[in-house]
């Protein structure tokens, strides 16, 4: 049972993004770096399948600067086998374009049963990396997945999803791409002896060269700018539940207008 | 001429309102533009939807009825709308960010060689180029996004654009397409649909929120309220509460979870960090009801009410009664 985890490195949810002086993106001083929570999901998935199969590998890809290292270490430290460092200036800001053809390249550079990607990276929200990359590898997608059964034969999974207002349950042959939403596992914390072994675990070094793609942008980002300030309104305090109740509600209907 | 075309999607046999929302923007913009309007519908019995999208301004309403369409799935959706915009050529294409959306415009975008603008509040044309206002790490900061290449693919928040009514001709026409079966894709085994109506987080009007200071899993104070709102209200969930296993997952609202913009979130026993506002913080007004003078989203809400969310509510779900009974 061979897995793929395309994993992302992004800033903590804990982190103040700030707005550099030109606009022109944020300023990463002083940030602290984790995995995708939703990457997360999928390395622990991809763990899970391999347990259950009682063979394979799960390997580990990633793109970006140096620092990316330390992301893959973390998830060789869970139980995967190997990691697969894209690090290239020309794609490690790459918009989803470059990126899913960064990520299509080394996929198809080795042969998986499964790639699973996190539905949304949460430092760009953009949510287009796995359903482009299943695209590019001409591969079925199920997104926003909360539970994945892979058949004994390997040749089918039967895959919950979340839709609005509901779940769909969904049969997709393999090899196929998966998106992870919240729900579907709770990721193992990295052992001591995990983090150990994971020292010693191989990851290969590759460039746009050695993936034989151009990084060509199909979208630009520009005009980087805060949200407005939200500032507090009415506070009430010391004041009866049905006095209070009374007066917000009032204000909610007179002054804010919203029932 | 620069012409616009918008996807309308269709679900459990009903319209989304974000095929209104997408048409509204999407006159504007042709409008300016000096150009037209069209709006793809696909599936089974698509074409009945084809007054309704033309009240909000759609000139051409392509259908795309083939075998094989009846069901959602990503690639035969994909092929459909990638095919339909291949034929026409419309300069700016878009998709609202709904679950389908976000499993649907970047399969096609990649078929054409594009990337969508993903998840976008605001839209504005630049020397008639589309730029999408969108926001990142969930809302703490916004940027402008253009699309370098064509067609022009991007997909917008729902709940956001105004709908406005502006009816056109609408004229309907039929597009001939067979589906490439040869390319995998996902077969439905099961739906299922919550029919009792409740309206997604990510689509409601109101939402009434309950964190940690709720204490435990029953949530039916803030369902009684919600029940006095009707419809377009539904519950929602702080992280806390979610992994303390007293709230589903899809209710979770913040960083990790849904972002969320109503036109009323009232936070019951929600403290307010940084994820959970990030999450939040784009509802038009907030109200919040929580024990701590100190807690942070006092800073944020419209309406703070320190006091003990137990003795609160009660009160404020019969203060509503009475009002919206009126």
């Amino acid at each position: 049972m061979k897995s793929l985890v395309c994993l992302k490195q992004v800033p903590d949810t804990e982190s103040q993004i700030k707005v550099n002086p030109g606009g022109t993106g944020v300023v990463t001083d002083g940030i602290k770096y984790v995995i995708n929570p939703y990457d997360e999901f999928s390395v622990e998935e991809a763990l899970r399948l391999k347990e259950k199969f009682k063979a394979g590998e799960v390997v580990i890809l990633s793109i970006g600067p140096d620092r990316v290292t330390e992301a893959i270490r973390t998830a060789l430290a869970m139980g995967a086998d190997k990691g697969i460092h894209v690090n290239d200036a020309n794609l490690n800001d790459g918009d989803p374009f470059v990126i899913a053809q960064a990520l299509a390249a080394a996929a198809g550079q080795g042969e998986y049963d499964v790639i699973f990607c996190g539905h949304r990276a949460i430092d760009d929200d953009f949510g287009e990396a796995g359903a482009m990359l299943a695209e590019f590898l001409k591969l079925p997608q199920v997104t926003l997945v909360t539970k994945v059964e892979v058949s004994e034969d390997k040749k089918t999974a039967t895959v919950e999803r979340d839709i609005e207002g509901g779940k769909e349950i969904v049969e997709v042959s393999l090899p196929c791409v998966l998106t992870s939403q919240k729900g579907l596992n709770e990721p193992r914390y990295a052992s001591l002896p995990g983090i150990m072994k994971a020292k010693k675990k191989p990851i290969d070094q590759k460039t746009a060269a050695d993936l034989g793609i151009s990084a060509e942008a199909k979208l630009q980002a520009k005009n980087f700018s805060m949200p407005p300030e939200r500032v507090a309104g009415k506070k009430f305090e010391g004041l009866e539940p049905a006095e209070v109740a009374k007066v917000v509600v009032t204000a909610l209907r007179a002054e804010a207008k919203v029932i | 001429m620069s012409n616009v075309m918008i996807y309308g999607e269709i679900k459990a046999g009903k319209i989304k309102k974000t095929a209104f929302e997408m048409a509204s923007e999407g006159r504007k913009l042709a409008d300016t533009l000096g150009g037209e309007l069209s709006v793809v519908l696909i599936g089974q019995q698509a074409e009945q939807f084809a007054g309704d999208v033309a009240k909000y301004g759609a000139d051409k309403v392509y259908i795309v009825e083939a075998a094989g369409l009846e069901n959602y799935n990503s690639e035969y959706y994909a092929q459909a709308l990638a095919h339909v915009i291949g034929e026409k050529k419309p300069d700016i294409v878009l998709i609202g960010h709904s679950m389908q959306g976000k499993d649907l415009a970047p399969r096609t975008a990649a078929k054409l060689g594009v990337a969508a603008i993903a998840d976008c509040v605001s839209f504005a044309l630049e020397d008639g180029k589309l730029a999408g206002k969108r926001p990142m790490y969930a809302g703490k900061c916004y940027a402008d996004w253009v699309a370098v290449a064509s067609p022009q693919i991007a997909t917008a928040r729902p709940n956001v654009l105004e709908v406005v009514e502006n009816p056109k001709a609408g004229t309907v026409e039929k597009i001939a397409f067979s589906l490439d079966t040869g390319r995998a894709t996902y077969t439905t085994k099961d739906l299922s649909l919550d029919t009792s109506g409740k309206v997604d987080l990510t689509e409601a009007e109101i939402i009434v929120s309950g964190g940690r200071g709720m204490g435990g899993s029953d949530y039916s104070l803030l369902e009684e309220m919600v029940a006095i709102f009707g419809s377009r209200a539904t519950v929602g969930a702080s992280r806390a509460a979610v992994d303390a296993g007293w709230r589903p997952h899809s209710d979770q609202v913040g960083q990790t979870g849904k972002t969320v913009t109503p036109n009323l979130y009232v936070a019951c026993g929600i403290s307010g960090s940084i994820q959970h506002l990030a999450g939040m913080g784009s509802s038009k007004v907030i109200v919040a009801i929580n024990k701590d003078t100190e807690a942070p989203i006092f800073t944020k809400a419209d309406y703070g009410i320190v006091g003990d969310l137990f003795k609160v509510v009660p009160e404020f779900n019969k203060e509503l009664k009475t009002l919206l009974s009126e």
